[in-house]
């Protein structure tokens, strides 16, 4: 079973994307390593949660993302250089923000840990700037669209992945790519070399993005 | 949609990721990126490590009210409505969100033969300006003394480093010596540029009429 019961409401598209995802799972078993699949169950229920916020504006689903999400977002905005009551103050705002936008949350783009760090970004840097970071064009799903279930699963795999990369790279290196996230380096300062399998997501991000303008056009 | 041939390469793309650059580059990144789903899903490949770092934070302590507050603030009245997508242009949607517009709606000023420019953004950190260049065309000749980012929007270019058409970005620094040349084909150049410094010109004329004009 991918996902706990108690974390899935066994109803329509829900049972249907428990049983898509449990086809995709099941393919790539092989190259899934036990950690990487322990994550995949983590991110299936993040997913499910935000899901959960935009359909049915669901406040325990909220308070459970507040729990894990809110102390962490928190944190980047300390390591951002922040003071304690400056982050509190932004991270309440990035928390309220994601209530407000979980419609417009693709998973099949982005995971939930993903799509939280670019609110918390973009409201950091709209602190320091008198107005709004220059973001690229929503593409949003329609209300009757809704993302791949197939993608949706991939990109969770390829995201476990990518976390568990993090951690096994030399402390050194880790810390370098942390500190450019934080905003401690410049740009010259940045090597965008950082030896991660990002190749993967990109590819798998390119293909959920064909699909979407299939379905747009 | 058809993917642009000359990409923003990675160090800038992950340096807009992270946030790390001004203001006015970011506005002509977030332009290039709507015009391109490679770049699109490239980004988002930088993006996927931010929310790997994020997850893996150790968690700070929140206020004990914390939840409570932010549920205050979200209120009872949560808009749910899907933005629309852009109208057609020759404006992608940060270009245009900035200008309220398309092109009928920028405020050229005139930089000579015909040649227009519109300064959208300017800090210490850098400039962004839409240049308007008449087909056939050549810009004056300068070089660099920062990095310079060009991204066309209408119409294409040849410089020394190749051939830049909508969509494209080109990515100067300070040993390019650059004389773009528009395309004449009787469509007029539209580029929208960021500078992080001010661009030095190389013939004499151009560089006293530099402060005034503030190309």
């Amino acid at each position: 079973m991918l996902v706990p019961n108690d974390h899935v409401d066994q109803t329509g598209s829900q049972a249907s994307a428990v049983r898509d995802a449990d086809a995709v799972v099941r393919r790539c078993r092989e190259r899934c390593d036990q950690t990487v699949a322990a994550n995949e169950v983590t991110e299936a229920h993040w997913v499910a949660r935000i899901t959960a916020i935009a359909k049915d504006e669901d406040k325990s689903a909220f308070a459970e993302v507040f729990r894990h999400f809110a102390p962490r977002v928190k944190a980047f905005l300390i390591k951002s250089g922040a003071d304690e009551s400056l982050a509190e103050e932004c991270m309440q705002d990035v928390m309220a923000t994601l209530w407000q936008k979980a419609h417009m949350y693709d998973a099949a783009r982005a995971s939930v840990a993903t799509w939280i760090f670019t609110i918390a970004r973009n409201r950091k840097i709209d602190l320091i700037r008198k107005n709004a970071r220059p973001e690229p064009e929503d593409l949003p799903w329609g209300p009757e669209e809704q993302p791949d279930q197939a993608d949706v699963l991939a990109l969770q795999q390829d995201s476990a992945r990518l976390t568990d990369a993090i951690r096994q790279l030399p402390e050194k290196q880790r810390r370098l790519i942390e500190r450019a996230y934080f905003g401690d380096l410049t740009h010259s300062e940045i090597a965008a070399e950082t030896g991660l399998p990002l190749g993967t997501i990109k590819s798998r991000i390119r293909l959920a993005l064909e699909r979407l303008r299939h379905s747009m056009s | 949609m058809t993917d642009v041939q000359h990409q923003i390469p990675d160090d800038l793309l992950m340096g807009y990721a992270t946030g790390a650059l001004p203001q006015a580059f970011d506005l002509v990144i977030a332009t290039h990126v709507s015009m391109s789903d490679d770049v699109r899903s490239r980004l988002a490949g930088f993006e996927a490590l931010g929310g790997a770092v994020l997850e893996d934070l150790e968690e700070a302590e929140i206020a004990p009210d914390s939840l409570e507050q932010t549920l205050a603030r979200i209120g009872e009245d949560t808009d749910r409505t899907v933005t629309a997508q852009p109208k057609a242009g020759v404006f992608p949607g940060p270009l245009r969100a900035l200008l309220g517009g398309d092109t009928d709606s920028v405020k050229w000023r005139s930089v000579g033969l015909g040649a227009k420019q519109a300064v959208l953004h300017a800090d210490k950190e850098g400039t962004a300006r839409l240049l308007y260049i008449p087909a056939g065309q050549a810009m004056p000749e300068h070089s660099h003394g920062g990095m310079e980012l060009t991204l066309v929007l209408q119409g294409g270019y040849s410089a020394d480093d190749g051939h830049f058409v909508r969509g494209d970005l080109e990515v100067a620094d300070n040993d390019t010596h650059h004389t773009p040349i528009a395309d004449d084909d009787g469509e007029d150049c539209i580029c929208l540029v960021a500078t992080d410094a001010r661009l030095k010109f190389q013939r004499l004329l151009p560089r006293i009429a530099q402060p005034f004009i503030g190309i």
